[in-house]
Parts: structure tokens; C-alpha cells; sequence
């Protein structure tokens, strides 16, 4: 397996792709989590994403106290769609180059190829994670400096807690993404109806059980997007100092049982995609 | 050649999809140190046939063995290269990058790639975009993946497709280089000639059928000889009583010998001696391609 995974670190390093997702990545989080509320604090202004919130509250959002919930607020919607992608792109695409043949056809047996793809799926995302908590400590660094407030980051375990979650919540879409680009066996349409799901159903989904139909509650709480908002939320409680919670960080289920969901549907997917490719033939 | 051990074994391998039987009952047989060609017409079932001895399609019945395990084991896979159909490599990456891509599968050293670039030539261009390509260069590709693992065997689907008559020559004394040194070729191919040249021994396979497994000699029967002389029906009698009745046959106007053709000279002899007029005197051969056609026309008669 470690063959595999040397070669799907090349075959991510090399590929464009990768990093149009990791700037787009960096490029939302900086623009959501610090260049917006920044730019309302400095200039008093109300923005839709800053309305009737406490300029204050604005201010410590982009200090280095909030980097844990500022840099995970969008990781259950939008960068859990980049890193869906990500997951789509490695595996959808081996299928539309026809390049599984050329995997499948040299040593390892087909788990193999599969565990190397996840692992290094598994790294990417840590490597996302870590360069958006580094960006953002830096981010967040200046402008307490220019603010003149002093430089609190979290703890060490604080920091080790927010970087795991997001590397699970991250390891969960992507997995998801794979699984989808190993059962159609392509990228365009793992790529649109995992992002139909993350965008679209889960939010349909949580709005119907939170307004008009709340029996649809236990349903809800078992969605992937929910669990990630909830361990989101769990460590922000109310979005943080911040202000409002971002879209997706939700209070439906305890931290706890969101980092058991999270951790089961990685092992599912890793499981389905596994069988999939074990049991298919290789055209 | 003197058989040893045999490398891969196929035992009535079947392969449906649906109704449509793509492979049906094929057992054949391919030699440690031999160069098998794998003939047929298209949608023959060769393709099928390789994919499944690579580990790609799992067979619907019968068995296949290769390297003395299971096809598309880590073993088999180990000691195995394999191009079917067409190069499959990344298009955002180089050629040098791509093969090191299958040396990080394959587990073999960066060392081993340039090597096989510049076994197939292509030292000079590894650094380009593979999606740049021309479709000889990516063929030419596929086959240095192929060789990447210095294997004991190789797996080669149309292995000559999208090369120019240089790049054909080329991969031509290639084949016969790594037959030579011991290496055991499976191959398959629309190119006759090429079989002829290079194969020891060859199998065909027409509507998913094997239709006739043997050497490229035994394939095209024995030589013989053309004669044309005047008056055609002396010359039958004094041929028939030179190489036997049933060694002789006219058509158009000429007589067919079953006879080599150190028995050139007797023939020439006897029909002087007999006062027969010698026009013509040439050896008789079939080309590969006039049994190929043969027998892949009958096939589809048949079905």
C-alpha cells in the first residue's frame, strides 16, 4: 500500500487541479472568516454578513483568540464541497483516463490501490486543514497586531482538536467524493450530485425538520453536513465571539456523537468504494 | 522449440456479458522464453482474453493461470508487464512523471525509468506533457511501462498501433530482442506479417472461439512447389511418379507439389528427361495472412 499511496501523492502534487482546490479553499475562508468582518469593523459598515451583530464581537472574530471556529465555519458546506471534489477528481478520474487499468496492472492487489488513494486523500486534506489554521494564525496575528490587542491563541490541545475536526469533517466529504467517483466511474456526475447533497438536500433537508415537519428530526441528525456542523458548532457554541453561526454549523447533535457519525461514514465509504472496486471488472 | 514450463494456462476461460459471449471455452497455452502472437479479427475476443489474464475482468467460467497463480495477483502482477488496447497515463503529467508513477506502484527505483525512456526512445521527450503526445510516442510509452519492471512476461495488445514504419521496425527488433533474451512475449496483433516475422508460435481466436493453436510453420502447413509446364498432363504423370500421387494436384492451369524445395532440382530433372517444357518453378508458400483469412472466414461462416 505504500507504493500506491507514494504514487497518488505524485499524481496529486503534479495535478493543477489540487491546488485550484486549495486556493479556492484559502481564498473563501480568508474572504468569509477575516477579509468581510474585518472590513465592516474598520469601516462601520453592515454588510449581510455582519448585520445587527456587535462591531466588537466583529473585531474578536478575526482575532487569533476565535482561529479555531473561524477557520472551521465553513468547512461543513462550502470547503466540504471543495474537498467532495478533491475525492471525486482522484478517484472519477482514474476511470475517464482509463488510468485504473494502469494502476491495477502493475503490483498491488486492488485494496491496495484503494487504501493508497484514501491515505493519500486522507493527507491532502490534513495538508488543507493545516494550511488554512497557518494562514489564518497569521492572518489573525496581524490584525491583532495592528489593533494592538494581544496575541491569544488557543491552546495547543484547542488547536489539536479544531485541526482534527476539520481534518475528519474534510476526510468525510472527500471519501464521500471517492466513493461517488469509484460507483459512476466518472467525475462530472460524482462531482454534481455530491454537490446537489451538500448544498442543497442537507439544507432542505435541516430546514424542513427545523420549521415545518420536525418528526423529520432523527432523519436529520444522521445527515453527514449535520454532523459536521454540529462538531463545528460544539466547538464554538452560538458560532463563537463572532456573532451568528456561518451556514451548515448547526446545534443538532452533541460533539460526541458528530465525531462518531463522521468517523463511521468515513469508515462506510472507505468500505463501499473498497467493495466496488474489488468486485467490478476493469474495462 | 523444446516446450519447458508454461508461464500462462487458460482452461475453457469464458467470458459472458449478458447473451453476448465475448469468450467462449479458450484454452490455450504460452511457453516460458516464447513469442506468442494472438491473432484475430476485431471483437474477436483477444482484448477480453489479455484482460483477463492481467486481473482486469474476472472470467464467467473456466480458469486461467499465469506465472503459476491467479491472474492479477500481486505476485503475477510483479513479475508481469502489460499494455491492453491503448497507453493509459495522466495527461497533466510528463512521460518521465507518469512512468514514475508506475515504478511507485510497481515498487521498482527511479532509476528504472529512464532506462526504459530511452529503451523506447523517448529520453529526449520524457519531460514533456504526455496529453502532448503524438499517438506514437504514447505508444511507445505504454511499452516502456510495460518494460518498467524488467518482467518475465509481457502482455502486449497491438503493441506496433500509431507507430510510423521506423517506430514499427523498431518495436519489431524490440520484441525479438526481449524474446531473445528470454523474456516470454504474449502479443497480440492485426499486423500478419509481424507475427510471421517475430512469433514462435500462434494462436487465433475468431468469434470468442480459439480456432487453432499451434507454431507459425505448423500454421501454414508444409512448403511446396508451383509448376507450370506443357503439356500439363505429362508433366502430372511424371510428377506423380517422382513425389506420389497424392503429392500432386493441378490448379489453374499449374501443378501444386507437396514437396520442399531442395526438391527443386529432381523436379526440374525428371520433367527434362520426360520432355516436358518448364515454364515456371517456384516454391509454394501461404502467408500467415492467406490461413488467417482462411480460418477467421470460416469461423464466421460457421457462426
Amino acid at each position: 500500500m505504500i507504493g500506491s499511496f507514494k504514487a497518488e501523492i505524485l499524481k496529486l502534487r503534479k495535478r493543477p487541479a489540487t491546488w485550484v482546490l486549495l486556493g479556492v479553499v484559502l481564498g473563501l475562508n480568508q474572504l468569509f472568516g477575516y477579509v468581510f468582518p474585518y472590513s465592516s469593523w474598520l469601516s462601520g459598515d453592515q454588510n449581510f454578513q455582519t448585520q445587527g451583530l456587535d462591531p466588537q464581537g466583529l473585531l474578536a472574530g478575526v482575532l487569533p483568540g476565535e482561529l479555531v471556529p473561524t477557520s472551521l465555519g465553513g468547512f461543513p458546506v462550502f470547503v466540504g464541497a471543495l474537498a467532495l471534489i478533491l475525492g471525486a477528481l482522484a478517484a472519477g478520474s482514474e476511470y475517464g483516463w482509463g488510468t485504473m487499468q494502469t494502476a491495477l496492472t502493475q503490483r498491488p492487489s486492488r485494496l491496495a490501490v484503494h487504501g493508497g488513494k484514501l491515505l493519500a486523500l486522507a493527507a491532502s486534506t490534513l495538508f488543507i486543514v493545516l494550511v488554512t489554521f497557518a494562514l489564518n494564525a497569521t492572518v489573525a496575528g496581524v490584525i491583532a497586531t495592528v489593533e494592538s490587542r494581544p496575541l491569544d491563541y488557543p491552546s495547543l490541545a484547542e488547536m489539536a482538536g479544531g485541526v482534527g475536526s476539520g481534518w475528519l469533517i474534510l476526510g468525510m466529504w472527500s471519501g464521500l467524493g471517492a466513493l461517488l467517483g469509484f460507483a459512476f466511474r466518472g467525475v462530472a456526475l460524482p462531482v454534481g450530485l455530491g454537490v446537489v447533497w451538500v448544498l442543497g438536500v442537507e439544507n432542505l433537508v435541516t430546514a424542513v425538520a427545523n420549521s415545518l415537519l420536525t418528526s423529520l428530526r432523527p432523519l436529520r441528525d444522521v445527515l453527514p453536513g449535520v454532523n459536521a456542523g454540529s462538531l463545528v458548532w460544539s466547538l464554538a457554541p452560538g458560532g463563537g465571539s463572532g456573532g451568528d453561526a456561518p451556514p451548515g454549523v448547526i446545534d443538532a447533535v452533541t460533539g460526541g456523537r458528530a465525531t462518531l457519525s463522521l468517523a463511521l461514514y468515513v469508515a462506510a465509504f472507505a468500505a463501499a468504494g473498497a467493495l466496488l472496486l474489488r468486485r467490478r471488472d476493469v474495462a | 522449440m523444446a516446450m519447458g514450463e508454461q508461464l500462462v494456462e487458460t482452461n475453457d476461460l469464458t467470458k459472458t456479458y449478458g447473451a453476448l459471449t465475448a469468450v467462449d471455452r479458450v484454452s490455450l497455452s504460452v511457453w516460458r522464453g516464447e513469442v506468442y502472437g494472438f491473432l484475430g479479427p476485431n471483437g474477436a475476443g483477444k482484448t477480453t482474453t489479455l484482460r483477463m489474464l492481467a486481473g482486469l475482468v474476472r472470467p464467467t467460467g473456466g480458469s486461467a493461470s499465469v506465472l503459476g497463480d491467479q491472474p492479477g495477483s500481486p505476485r503475477t502482477l510483479a513479475r508481469t508487464g502489460v499494455l491492453i488496447e491503448a497507453p493509459r497515463f495522466y495527461p497533466y503529467l510528463s512521460g518521465r512523471d507518469n512512468l514514475r508513477v508506475v515504478a511507485r506502484y510497481a515498487g521498482v527505483g527511479d532509476r528504472r525509468v529512464e532506462a526504459a525512456l530511452d529503451t523506447v526512445d523517448l529520453a529526449g521527450r520524457g519531460g514533456d506533457r504526455y496529453a502532448g503526445y503524438s499517438l506514437g510516442m504514447k505508444q511507445r510509452l505504454g511499452v516502456a511501462a510495460a518494460l518498467l519492471k524488467d518482467p518475465e512476461l509481457l502482455i502486449l495488445d497491438e503493441p506496433t498501433n500509431g507507430l510510423d514504419p521506423a517506430g514499427m521496425r523498431d518495436m519489431r527488433a524490440l520484441l525479438r530482442d526481449l524474446g531473445e533474451r528470454g523474456h516470454t512475449v504474449l502479443l497480440s496483433s492485426h499486423l500478419l506479417a509481424e507475427v510471421q516475422q517475430l512469433c514462435d508460435r500462434v494462436g487465433v481466436i475468431s468469434g470468442g472461439r480459439l480456432l487453432a493453436e499451434s507454431t507459425v510453420d505448423d500454421l501454414l502447413g508444409q512448403a511446396g512447389l508451383l509448376v507450370r509446364a506443357e503439356p500439363v498432363e505429362r508433366a502430372r504423370d511424371t510428377l506423380e511418379r517422382l513425389v506420389g500421387a497424392g503429392n500432386v494436384a493441378v490448379a489453374d492451369g499449374s501443378l501444386r507439389l507437396r514437396a520442399g524445395p531442395e526438391q527443386a532440382g529432381r523436379v526440374s530433372r525428371a520433367l527434362a528427361d520426360a520432355d516436358v517444357v518448364l515454364t515456371e518453378l517456384r516454391p509454394l508458400e501461404r502467408t500467415l495472412e492467406e490461413v488467417f483469412l482462411e480460418m477467421t472466414d470460416n469461423g464466421r461462416t460457421e457462426r
